[in-house]
């Protein structure tokens, strides 16, 4: 049996939605593997939605806005591209599914943009084949819904557009590139401590276990063992004694 | 406060009854309690945002292996609430203008971000940030947020934002329901008025960098001895799991490689750091009771373990734990590739090359004095040595070189804990003279309302306050139910919630609350009393309570903080803890503390230098002081020495202090005497004094006494002493050195042999002055005569701190050192008229034998006769006979029984200079009492019921501080002015008639029954 991509599609109630509607009216044909969740702006599409999608079985999203400029809500579509922009880099840096994720843009006068991205998406999907769901896979992209969900990324997301363009609270503007620099690294400390806590999950592991599946050296892997043990959420098993200590969740 | 009085001096005749002290180390914050106690007020600045200072990250400490956290903790809680200290973090001093007695200081404080007065250290604001740090109290190995406290005991406990890091955000902002987050803080300068100075800013260690053949920063497994402790430190990264950075796996084979920056020429650190030998010795012992495989080698030069009880840690250390110890020169530490592991190159005595492999290196680093440090030293004129520390001359130990301005710690010179603190009490005892006459102009005393009364049959009226501690407690317990359930048990009149209950403005409305229902108990249900138990007492107080009838729940530290997912659990907790309370407090009664009036005159015992010393210090201080000698002359050891190794002339500093001692009107010095009995308590003693030839007995009353009665050098036993004349001690050779120096020009061969009658089973401890001792003689000979042999037979030479230079001179000089192990003593004997010595020599690994024209013995120094002055004053000795202080961390100079206090080599063999330094540490702490007129004395103490006490002499046996007696009556006694309130006596009466006062029986078994009841 030849495979069915399955697709799941975010649309801007004012201008992808509408582009939809209206591929629709003028009879656009496109392949039916797409699945339509509409939203009031792309704005609103939380970037833990994604690997919550993946999770669930699709192969691949699409977020559909307003095209720069035309946001109904003057900049939702542009705080979608930042947010989604960094979830790209993670999905990337994790080599999960980057590209099934899909970004663009659709006035509602663009039906057969519209029917052409749908075709050009699934196609592509369709050649990268069905989501490879791995153990390893999934523990990533839980790691990154977890992540995603926290409230230390979430308000630095929110905050970063003020920092650069505004006003930090001492009344400075922040440097571009260190909030980027921040955003990231917290976002991959978050990542890490998450993949630990999910592979502690099953079975107490050596910290050289933890490093092979995290695929990192042992000496980046041992800070994020240190922050999760002073935030007391893993400890060590005491059960047994050897030359290496295995980590337990608390 | 009314601090604009302090900051101005009115009268500038008259000095300010003020002290400043820099750095809030355990040096800093000794002498900043022992200030505050002597009626001083305290300014503690400190460049970190928290005291503690270096001690605040070691694990254990040697040689009791305390918890250093534990021992330490006390004094930084003191010193956080004293009413008179102020603690200025985060801050430094920029000058110092204007005369000794009247300085004005200029005060950096930078900005915190974090409001002191009303951050409650929740933690709340670190727990949200997202911005991550590096951990400088985990020296590096894990990682904090950039909103952050030092360390979780901190004091103060207000968080502070690292300006470096953090981004601005905002998000601290939103999780602080205190509001403590101000944005807008700015850099101040203050400027304070004060009499005098104490500098204690500490040390830091050398950077390991810079010997990189031992590849610090290259390996991951090569570690300095300071990140080693935070491993093994139950706060450090790893939680106390002793596992190695490259792997995360435990390390088997520990190599230790001493004088790391120090004792090196090379980095221009040619001096001693005198704790490396200990830490090292102590960092092994930890880790193998950490893990009992890991196998410890620490590879040294000498060990230099000449503090009280060091070599038998050190001896334990080879026995007990299996440390190895090689006596080598590490030459290079190289990466086995792909193991992580390390191949260590080192030169053992031989001179042979040899290489190990080992799972972990640690590098035994020095202390050095920072950067900053050196910068104030010029900021405000204090001269420093040729290595940065603080310069200060062998008589004037803690005079910096601006007069007004004192040193203590390792910004002297390099010193272990206990010395640190001894000399910080004796900074504090130097700068309190200076501005003796000023004593109590600054310091607050606290007026409070009238008591009222609370008699036992008046009905409880139990008011209780929970604490919601922002969400720290409330996000877990349910407080509201918590509250609802308090004001359904007995007694219970009033119970409230409070989202602080540490703030100002709730302090103010349980005040009123006590007024508006007629409390006469209050209890609070939050933290841990141990942190807050005094400030609620206080505020109970205020209100006119009796601080007994305040009671706490501690559901936050032991219920909320420990039980965070288990919220049912932890509310049903909470609500039984606060019944405990109640059961409780229903009992506590109003507890009165007395005032017993204090003899403000002192009695110190020995004439040497540690007595002299004291006994001036105190009458500079303008109290009365007896000075009781033995001898029929004052002076004791240093009647006998000539100059020190320095250089400084002994006789001629003896005179001086001879004559000023003898014409202090405020000194009575009573020669010829001895004491026969001994009487009393801290603020009252009498002591009966006998005086030769016409044996006239006389009484003496007095607050506190000062035991400083002084050693001496062990006639020696063995090589010949005694039997021929060419065998002399050190003492004799100096003697014969400085009467007729000529005749040494004679000499062709001298050998000195070290360690005669230390180090060994009768005498286990190491005498401590004799290397520097030797390596004085040696060069005085030396230079007298250039073409003299001379060879000195060690164990290990022990020139700690910057008695190392002399050590290096002597070797440039041509002094050849040899070193002979315990089990081969070298030999002395006589053929004809010839004296022979023989050794082995391991370098040249044969048996030597020489025909010197000397031999010169560095006998033991032992304590003089004191046993019948102990029985008599009840203080305890070491097994050598030396007095045992109450802590030989942190109460180097007290003795457990309160007012006696220990001076000078009676406390173990000593330099002139450290002598000096503690004979001030003994009169400062003597003057926390003497410089009261009153002590405030009860409280929590034991109290007999005579009626039932048979006599049976258990409370007599199991008091640790010898206070009940047996009166005429029949029946034990407990003087309430000694009972420090243990209650071990409560609990082992086999009449049940001894009660703890606070901790009653009835109060212990209502608390158990609050829990098991409904």
């Amino acid at each position: 049996m030849s495979f069915e991509p399955k697709i799941l599609s975010f649309l801007c109630n004012w201008c992808a939605y509408a582009g939809a509607d209206l591929a629709g009216i003028s009879r656009f044909q496109y392949p039916p593997n797409t699945r339509v969740i509409r939203v009031m702006c792309s704005g609103r599409v939380d970037p833990a939605f994604v690997p919550r999608a993946f999770l669930a079985g699709f192969d691949g999203v699409m977020i559909l806005g307003c095209h720069p400029g035309d946001c109904h809500y003057i900049s939702g579509n542009i705080q979608a591209e930042r947010k989604i922009a960094l979830l790209r880099k993670v999905l990337s840096d994790e080599g999960v599914g980057s590209e099934r994720l899909l970004l663009d843009w659709v006035s509602a006068g663009e039906g057969q943009r519209f029917a052409e991205l749908i075709r050009g998406f699934t196609e592509q999907i369709r050649s990268l084949g069905p989501f490879p769901k791995t153990e390893e896979i999934e523990g990533k992209l839980r790691a990154i819904r977890t992540s995603l969900e926290g409230e230390k990324i979430r308000w630095m997301v929110g905050k970063a557009p003020e920092l650069m363009e505004k006003e930090n609270v001492y009344g400075e503007r922040t440097d571009p590139e260190r909030v980027r620099e921040v955003l990231e690294t917290t976002l991959r400390e978050e990542l890490c401590k998450n993949r630990i806590m999910g592979f502690l999950e099953a079975a107490t592991m050596t910290a050289k276990e933890i490093s092979d599946k995290l695929n990192l050296s042992l000496k980046e892997t041992l800070p994020h063992l240190v922050s999760l043990v002073g935030e007391g959420r893993i400890g060590f098993d005491t059960s047994e004694e050897s030359h290496y200590p295995r980590y337990v969740r608390s | 406060m009314e601090l604009s009085d302090r900051t101005t001096n009115k009268d500038p005749a008259k000095p300010v009854g003020a002290v400043m002290v820099v750095g809030g180390g355990i040096g800093g914050m000794q002498a900043s309690l022992d200030l505050a106690e002597s009626g001083f007020f305290v300014y503690l600045v400190d460049n970190s945002p928290t005291i503690g200072g270096v001690m605040s990250q070691l694990d254990k400490t040697f040689p009791t292996n305390d918890c250093a956290m534990c021992i330490m903790s006390p004094k930084l809680v003191g010193t956080g609430g004293h009413r008179n200290i102020r603690v200025i973090t985060h801050a430094e001093v920029k000058e110092i203008t204007g005369p000794p007695g009247s300085f004005e200081a200029a005060i950096i404080r930078r900005p915190r971000y974090i409001r002191a007065d009303k951050c409650t250290g929740c933690g709340e604001c670190a727990k949200h940030c997202p911005v991550t740090a590096i951990d400088s109290y985990n020296e590096g190995m894990s990682k904090r947020a950039a909103v952050y406290l030092r360390y979780p005991q901190a004091i103060p406990k207000v968080f502070l934002i690292d300006r470096d890091t953090c981004i601005g955000c905002g998000l601290c902002e939103r999780a602080c329901l205190a509001g403590a987050v101000d944005y807008g803080d700015k850099e101040s300068v203050e400027k304070i008025s004060v009499g005098s100075v104490i500098l204690a800013p500490g040390f830091e260690v050398f950077a390991a960098e810079r010997r990189p053949e031992f590849g610090y920063g290259v390996f991951p497994n090569v570690l300095t001895s300071i990140e080693f402790e935070r491993i093994l430190s139950a706060t450090g990264p790893h939680r106390s799991h002793l596992l190695r950075p490259s792997d995360g796996a435990i390390p088997e084979r520990i190599a230790f490689i001493q004088c790391v920056g120090s004792r090196d020429v090379k980095c221009g650190n040619d001096y001693c750091s005198s704790i490396c030998c200990m830490y090292a010795v102590k960092e092994a012992i930890i880790a193998k009771e950490h893990v009992p495989f890991v196998k410890p080698t620490i590879f040294n030069m000498d060990i230099r373990a000449y503090g009280k009880g060091f070599d038998a840690y050190y001896e334990r250390a080879k026995a007990d734990y299996d440390v190895r110890f090689i006596k080598s020169m590490v030459s290079k530490v190289r990466e086995k590739q792909g193991t992580g592991n390390l191949l260590v190159t080192f030169l053992n005595e031989e001179g042979k090359a040899s290489e190990e492999e080992f799972d972990l290196v640690v590098l035994s680093v020095g202390m050095t004095p920072s950067q900053s440090v050196r910068d104030m030293a010029a900021r405000l004129g204090v001269n420093l040595n040729r290595f940065g520390f603080c310069e200060t001359e062998t008589f004037t130990p803690l005079a910096t070189s601006r007069e007004g301005i004192y040193v203590c710690g390792a910004f002297q010179s390099p010193k272990d804990i206990p010395e640190t603190v001894a000399q910080a009490s004796g900074a504090a005892g130097a700068a309190a003279e200076i501005i003796a006459s000023a004593r109590g102009t600054l310091a607050i005393k606290k007026e409070y309302p009238p008591e009222s009364e609370v008699k036992p049959e008046d009905e409880a009226r139990i008011g209780v306050f929970v604490c919601h501690c922002g969400i720290n407690i409330g996000g877990v317990v349910n407080v509201p139910a918590v509250r609802e359930y308090a004001s359904t048990l007995p007694n219970v009149i009033h119970a409230d919630e409070n989202l602080y209950t540490c703030s100002q403005d709730t302090q103010e409305k349980i005040k009123n609350a006590v007024k508006e229902h007629g409390l006469n108990r209050v209890i609070v249900a939050s933290c841990s009393p141990r942190t807050h138990e005094p400030m609620f007492r206080e505020t109970i107080r205020e209100a006119g309570l009796n601080k007994f009838l305040f009671e706490m729940a501690n559901i936050r530290d032991q219920c909320s903080w420990v039980h965070m997912r288990r919220k049912a659990e932890a509310t049903e907790k909470a609500k039984l803890l606060v019944r405990m309370a109640v059961a409780n407090a229903r009992l506590n009664s109003p507890l009165t503390e007395t005032e017993v009036p204090v003899i403000q005159r002192g009695l110190v015992i020995g004439g040497g230098v540690a007595g002299m010393t004291a006994a001036l210090c105190l009458a500079e201080q303008g109290f009365e002081v007896f000075l009781v000698e033995k001898e029929d002359r004052l002076g004791g050891n240093l009647l006998h020495l000539h100059h020190t190794i320095e250089g400084g002339d002994v006789k001629a500093f003896l005179r001086g202090l001879i004559a000023r001692a003898l014409d202090n009107s405020k000194i009575h010095v009573l020669l010829n005497s001895q004491i026969v009995d001994f009487n009393g308590v801290r603020g009252n003693f009498t002591t009966g004094v006998r005086t030769a030839p016409d044996m006239v007995y006389q009484k003496i009353q007095h607050g506190i006494t000062i035991l400083a009665t002084g050693a001496q050098e062990e006639k020696p036993d063995g090589y010949l002493y005694g039997e021929d004349p060419r065998v002399l001690t050190q003492l004799e050779l100096e003697d014969r050195l400085d009467q007729a120096g000529d005749d040494a020009i004679q000499l062709q061969d001298v050998v000195m042999i070290q360690c005669v009658g230390s180090r060994n089973e009768k005498h286990p401890s190491c005498s401590r002055t004799c290397c520097a001792t030797a390596v004085k003689n040696a060069l005085k000979l030396k230079k007298l005569n250039p073409a003299m042999n001379i060879r000195i037979l060690y164990r290990d030479i022990r020139t700690y701190g910057f008695l190392e230079t002399y050590y290096t001179q002597a070797r440039r000089e041509g002094i050849v050192f040899v070193r002979y192990d315990a089990e081969e003593s070298p030999e002395v004997k006589k053929e004809g008229e010839t004296l022979l010595i023989s050794f082995e020599d391991k370098i040249l690994k044969e048996r030597m034998t020489l025909k010197p024209d000397l031999i010169v013995l560095s006998s033991a120094s032992i304590p003089r006769e004191n046993k019948e002055l102990a029985n008599l004053l009840k203080v305890p000795r070491t097994a050598e006979g030396f007095f045992l202080e109450a802590h030989m961390k942190l109460r180097p100079v007290d003795f457990a029984s309160d007012g006696i206090y220990v001076a000078g080599s009676a406390h173990a063999p000593k330099l002139i200079s450290e002598s000096i330094s503690q004979a001030y540490a003994a009169a400062a702490r003597a003057c926390t009492i003497l410089s009261k007129d009153n002590l405030m004395v009860g409280g929590i103490v034991a109290v007999v019921d005579g009626e039932r006490c048979a006599a049976c002499l258990t409370c007599v046996r199991v008091c640790p501080y010898d206070v009940p007696v047996v009166n005429v009556r029949g029946e034990a006694e407990i003087d309430i002015i000694q009972c420090k309130g243990c209650g071990t006596c409560a609990a082992e009466c086999p009449a049940r008639a001894i009660d703890l006062m606070h901790f009653t029986t009835g109060q212990l078994e209502a608390k158990v029954g609050a829990l098991v009841e409904g």
